[in-house]
C-alpha cells in the first residue's frame, strides 16, 4: 500500500500529543515499578542486618526488576523513534549523568545475579554495595534530569546543549534529585512492608515511617518551587494545581496509612504520588519537550521534535496490539509472585511463619514446590 | 578526535555486548529443548533425571550470560543519543521505530518470562514454566530480529525517503523485509545456536576428558549434552555458511566496495579468484597474494566468469555519485575479519563433521585429541562473531547509513573530554565484568553436577555446603 505523508507538519498532530501522553505514561511507569526496586536497593543495608535479609529483600524483587527496568528501555526507544529530536538533545546534552545512570544500572543488575555465585562475605559485601549505589545514584539523577528538562538549559538553535555537565547541578534540579530519591526510598520501604514478614517487615515499617515526613516536605518544596517558575513562564497543567496537589496529599497521608497498618493502602499512596509528579511535569512541559534557557524560540516541542507522522501511526498501530498484552502478562507475573518473601525457619520444625509465607527450608530439600533457591535469587 | 574516540566506544560497546547476545539466544533455545525432553519424559525416571540435570547445569550458565546481555544492552540503545545524536535526528523516524518495537514486544516478553521460568518453578504449573522459558526464546529471536532490522537498514537504506535534512520512514512493511535483513538474521541466529553449541560441546568435553583421567565412566549429562550440541552445531553451522554465502551475494549487489574490500580485489576482473593470503603496502597496493582461481566469481554471482568489481572502479563511481572523498574502507581490517571469520567457521565445520562421525562410530566419549580440541574450539564462535561484525561495521565505512550518511556527519558535537570520560569508564566496566564472568563461568561450568542434588533445584556454590537458605 502507499502511504504518502504530509508535506508540511501541522502545528500539533492528534499523533505527537498522543505519543507525548504515551512517553509519560511509560516514565510514569518506569518510576512506579523501578522506583521500589531502587527503594529496596537504597535500604537494603538499612532494613537487612545480615546477609540473609539482604537476600530476602533483594528476592522480593528478583523475578521482577528486569521487566521494571524495560519500561526505561521502552520509553527510550519510544522517544528516538517519536520525537527524535528530543532523544538527541536530551541524551547527548545530558551525557555525564546519562554515563553515571548507564554504569549505576549495570552494575546493579549483574549484582542481583552475581551476588549469589560465592558465599565469599567480601564479594557478597562488594555487590551490595554496587547494589546500593547502582540504586541511589539513578534515583537521585532522574530528578535532576527531570527537573532540569522543566527548568530549562542552554540549548542553541540547532537544539545543541551548550551548557557542561554543572549547569546541570543547580539548586532546584538538585531538589527534584532528593526529592525523587527520597520518594524511591520511601515507596522501597513500602514494598518491603507488603514483602517481607518479621523483624523485616517491622523494620521496613518504621524506615517509611522516618521516611514519610522528609519525604513530604521535599515534595512539597519541589513542587511549590516548580509552580513558581511555572507561573512566570508558562501555566499549562498547574491552573489550577490539581495534579501537584494531589501528589503531595498522597505523600502526605503515607505516615497515617502506615501508623493504622494500611500497608497496602500506603503503597496505593506513594504509587499516585510517583505517578502525580510524573504527571505534574509532562503537564507543566507540554508542548514542550525539553526548555531552552536561552530563548523560548529554541523550546523543542512535540511539533518541531517529532518524527514523521506515518513512524507515528506505525508505532501507534503497534502500540495499540501489544500493549495490552505486555500490561496483562506483566500484571499476571506480579500476582504469581505475590506471596510474602521470609526467612526460612530455623532448624527444626517449621513455626512460626505466617500463612502466607510458603514452604520453609525444611521441606525445601525435597523437591517439593515453591521454594526459591538461594542461589537464584539474582535474575538475569 | 570525538569522531574516533566515539567510534572506539561503540565498537568497544557493541562487541562485549555481542559477547553475551549469541550465548543467550542459542542457550535459550537449547534450554528450552531440554526442558521439553525432560517435560515429555516424566514418566521415564532415568530419562527425565538426565534431561533435568541437563536443564539445570546450562541454566547457570546462561543466567550469568543473561546478566550481562541485559545490562550492556541499555548501554547500546542509549549510545545512539549520546555519541551519534546527529545520527539520531537524521534518521529516528526510521531506525527508532524497531528499536522502540524491539522493546515493546521482546524485552518484556524475555524479561517477565524469565522472571517466572527463574523464580516460577512450583508456583506455575510444569507446563506453563516450560513455556516460559520458550516464550524467553521467542523474546530474544524478536530481539535479533528487529536489532537487525534497523542495522539492515544502515546497510542498505531500503523504505525511506529524505525530506530535508532527514530520512523519513514511507514503508515500515519494507524496512521489515529488507532483503538484507533475511540473511543477516538467519545467519545470525543460527551463528547464536552455533556460539551455544560449541560452548556446550567444550565443557562437556572437559567433563569427559577429566572422567577419561579418573577412569570413571562418562557422566550421562555431559555426554549427552555433548551429543546434542554436535546435533544442533552441525545443522546450524551448515546454515550459518549458507546464509552468509547468501549475504556476500547480496552485498555484492548492494555494497560492492565491501566485497572488493574483503577480498582485496584492487580491479574489476571477469572470474576473479579468491585471496587466500594478500599483503599489501599502506596505499593498499599488493606487494605479494595468493589467490584461489574464479572461487570469489563462483561466491559472489555464482558463475564462473562473473565479474566482481574492483576497489578502484567502485572508488570511481563513488566519487562521480556522493562527491569527492575516500569510499575505501579500512582495507587490512576487511579483508581479514573477513578472513577470520570464514576460516573458523571451516574449522568448525570440520570438528562437527569429525564429531558426527566420531558419534556414529559410538567413539565420541573416548577420543581424546576430539575432546581437547572441543575444549579449544570454545573461542573459535566468539572470534567469528567478533570479526563478522567488525567486517560488517568497518566494510560499510565511511557510511553510517550507507550512501545516505557519513560516519563523520553523524557524531555529536561534545567535547573529547567528556567522550575520552565515558570511553575510559565503559571499557573499565566492561573489563571487570568480563574478569568476573570469565571466573565465574570456568567456575561453575567445571563444578560438574555434583552440586546439584537429585530431585531438587538448588543452586550452590561449587565446593561449599551452605544449604538451601530462602523460601519464597
Amino acid at each position: 500500500m502507499a502511504l504518502t505523508l504530509a508535506s508540511a507538519t501541522p502545528a500539533h498532530s492528534g499523533l505527537e500529543v498522543f505519543w507525548f501522553i504515551i512517553i509519560a505514561i511509560l516514565w510514569a511507569g518506569y518510576f512506579v515499578l523501578e522506583g521500589f526496586d531502587f527503594g529496596i536497593g537504597i535500604l537494603l543495608g538499612i532494613l537487612g542486618r545480615d546477609d540473609l535479609d539482604r537476600r530476602v529483600l533483594i528476592n522480593t524483587i528478583g523475578p521482577v526488576w528486569d521487566g521494571n527496568e524495560v519500561w526505561l528501555l521502552v520509553a527510550g526507544g519510544a522517544t528516538f523513534a517519536a520525537f527524535p529530536d528530543w532523544y538527541a538533545t536530551l541524551f547527548s546534552g545530558f551525557y555525564l549523568p546519562l554515563f553515571l545512570i548507564l554504569a549505576a544500572l549495570i552494575f546493579r543488575g549483574v549484582a542481583f545475579e552475581f551476588r549469589a555465585k560465592r558465599t565469599l562475605p567480601a564479594w557478597r559485601l562488594a555487590w551490595d554495595h554496587a547494589i546500593f549505589w547502582g540504586s541511589l545514584i539513578p534515583a537521585l539523577l532522574w530528578g535532576v534530569a527531570f527537573a532540569n528538562i522543566l527548568r530549562g538549559v542552554p540549548i542553541s538553535r540547532h537544539f545543541t546543549y551548550l551548557g557542561s555537565f554543572f549547569n546541570l547541578l543547580n539548586p532546584y534540579a538538585l531538589l527534584g534529585g532528593v526529592t525523587t530519591l527520597l520518594l524511591f526510598a520511601l515507596h522501597g520501604a513500602v514494598f518491603a512492608c507488603l514483602k517481607t514478614t518479621d523483624d523485616i517487615r517491622t523494620r521496613a515499617s518504621r524506615a517509611a515511617r522516618v521516611l514519610a515526613p522528609a519525604t513530604t516536605a521535599a515534595i512539597v518544596a519541589f513542587l511549590s518551587w516548580t509552580y513558581l517558575n511555572a507561573h512566570n513562564a508558562h501555566d499549562t497543567g498547574l491552573v489550577p494545581p490539581l495534579v501537584p496537589i494531589l501528589a503531595i496529599a498522597s505523600i502526605a497521608v503515607v505516615e497515617w496509612l502506615l501508623r493504622e497498618r494500611l500497608d497496602g493502602w500506603a503503597f496505593v499512596a506513594t504509587a499516585v504520588g510517583l505517578i502525580c509528579l510524573v504527571a505534574t511535569i509532562f503537564l507543566n512541559l507540554y508542548p514542550r519537550v525539553m526548555v531552552s534557557s536561552i530563548s523560548p524560540a529554541y523550546n523543542l516541542t512535540i511539533a518541531n521534535a517529532a518524527s514523521a507522522p506515518y513512524t507515528l501511526k506505525v508505532m501507534t498501530v503497534v502500540a495499540l496490539i501489544f500493549t495490552p498484552l505486555v500490561l496483562v502478562y506483566q500484571g499476571w507475573s506480579y500476582w504469581v509472585f505475590r506471596a510474602r518473601v521470609g526467612r526460612p525457619a530455623q532448624p527444626g520444625p517449621a513455626s512460626g511463619l505466617g500463612p502466607e509465607t510458603p514452604t520453609p527450608a525444611a521441606s525445601a530439600a525435597t523437591s517439593g514446590p515453591a521454594p526459591t533457591p538461594p542461589g537464584q535469587g539474582g535474575t538475569s | 578526535m570525538t569522531l574516533d574516540l566515539s567510534r572506539w566506544q561503540f565498537g568497544i560497546t557493541t562487541i562485549f555486548h555481542f559477547m553475551f547476545v549469541p550465548l543467550t539466544i542459542g542457550l535459550a533455545l537449547l534450554l528450552a529443548i531440554m526442558q521439553t525432553a525432560a517435560y515429555r519424559t516424566r514418566d521415564d525416571v532415568a530419562a527425565h533425571e538426565k534431561w533435568n540435570h541437563m536443564t539445570r547445569f546450562w541454566r547457570r550458565l546462561f543466567l550469568i550470560n543473561f546478566a550481562i546481555g541485559v545490562v550492556t544492552g541499555i548501554v547500546q540503545e542509549f549510545q545512539f543519543g549520546m555519541n551519534w545524536s546527529l545520527y539520531s535526528r537524521y534518521v529516528g523516524s526510521v531506525f527508532g521505530a524497531p528499536l522502540a518495537i524491539e522493546g515493546l514486544l521482546a524485552f518484556f516478553l524475555e524479561s517477565t518470562f524469565l522472571g517466572i521460568w527463574i523464580f516460577g518453578k512450583g508456583r506455575v504449573s510444569p507446563r506453563i514454566h516450560l513455556a516460559s522459558i520458550w516464550l524467553v526464546g521467542v523474546g530474544t529471536m524478536l530481539s535479533a530480529l528487529f536489532i537487525l532490522a534497523a542495522n539492515s537498514w544502515m546497510q542498505h537504506p531500503v523504505g525511506y525517503k529524505v525530506v530535508g535534512n532527514r530520512a523519513i520512514m514511507t514503508n515500515f512493511w519494507a524496512v521489515m523485509t529488507n532483503s538484507t535483513l533475511v540473511g543477516s538474521f538467519l545467519h545470525v541466529l543460527f551463528s547464536a545456536l552455533v556460539t551455544s553449541a560449541l560452548l556446550i560441546l567444550g565443557v562437556s568435553a572437559w567433563h569427559l576428558l577429566k572422567d577419561r583421567r579418573a577412569m570413571e565412566a562418562p557422566q550421562p549429562v555431559f555426554a549427552a549434552s555433548a551429543k546434542l550440541a554436535l546435533v544442533v552445531g552441525s545443522v546450524a553451522i551448515v546454515a550459518t555458511m549458507f546464509f552468509g554465502d547468501n549475504q556476500a551475494r547480496v552485498m555484492e549487489r548492494q555494497q560492492p566496495m565491501k566485497m572488493a574490500a574483503a577480498e582485496a580485489i584492487y580491479n574489476t576482473q571477469d572470474g576473479a579468484s579468491f585471496s587466500l593470503l594478500t599483503i599489501g603496502d599502506l596505499s593498499g597496493n599488493p606487494i605479494f597474494q595468493i589467490r584461489l582461481p574464479h572461487l570469489l566469481s563462483v561466491l559472489a554471482d555464482n558463475s564462473w566468469n562473473g565479474p566482481v568489481q574492483g576497489i578502484n572502479q567502485i572508488q570511481a563511481k563513488d566519487v562521480a555519485k556522493s562527491g569527492p572523498g575516500s569510499y575505501k574502507p579500512i582495507l587490512w581490517v576487511t579483508y581479514w575479519t573477513f578472513r577470520i571469520m570464514v576460516g573458523c567457521g571451516i574449522v568448525m565445520l570440520g570438528l562437527m563433521a569429525a564429531g558426527l562421525w566420531l558419534m556414529r562410530r559410538r567413539r565420541l566419549e573416548r577420543s581424546t585429541w576430539f575432546l581437547r580440541l572441543s575444549v579449544l574450539a570454545i573461542a573459535l564462535p566468539f572470534v567469528a562473531n567478533t570479526t563478522g561484525w567488525i567486517f560488517t561495521e568497518m566494510g560499510r565505512q565511511p557510511w553510517v547509513v550507507y550512501g545516505l550518511l557519513k560516519t563523520s556527519q553523524a557524531v555529536s558535537h561534545i567535547g573529547a573530554g567528556y567522550v575520552v570520560t565515558t570511553l575510559v569508564g565503559f571499557t573499565a566496566i566492561y573489563s571487570l565484568l568480563a574478569v568476573i564472568d570469565f571466573g565465574l563461568m570456568t567456575r561453575y561450568a567445571r563444578c560438574g553436577d555434583q552440586a546439584d542434588e537429585p530431585g531438587t533445584d538448588h543452586e550452590r556454590e561449587p565446593g561449599t555446603d551452605q544449604a538451601p537458605a530462602l523460601i519464597y
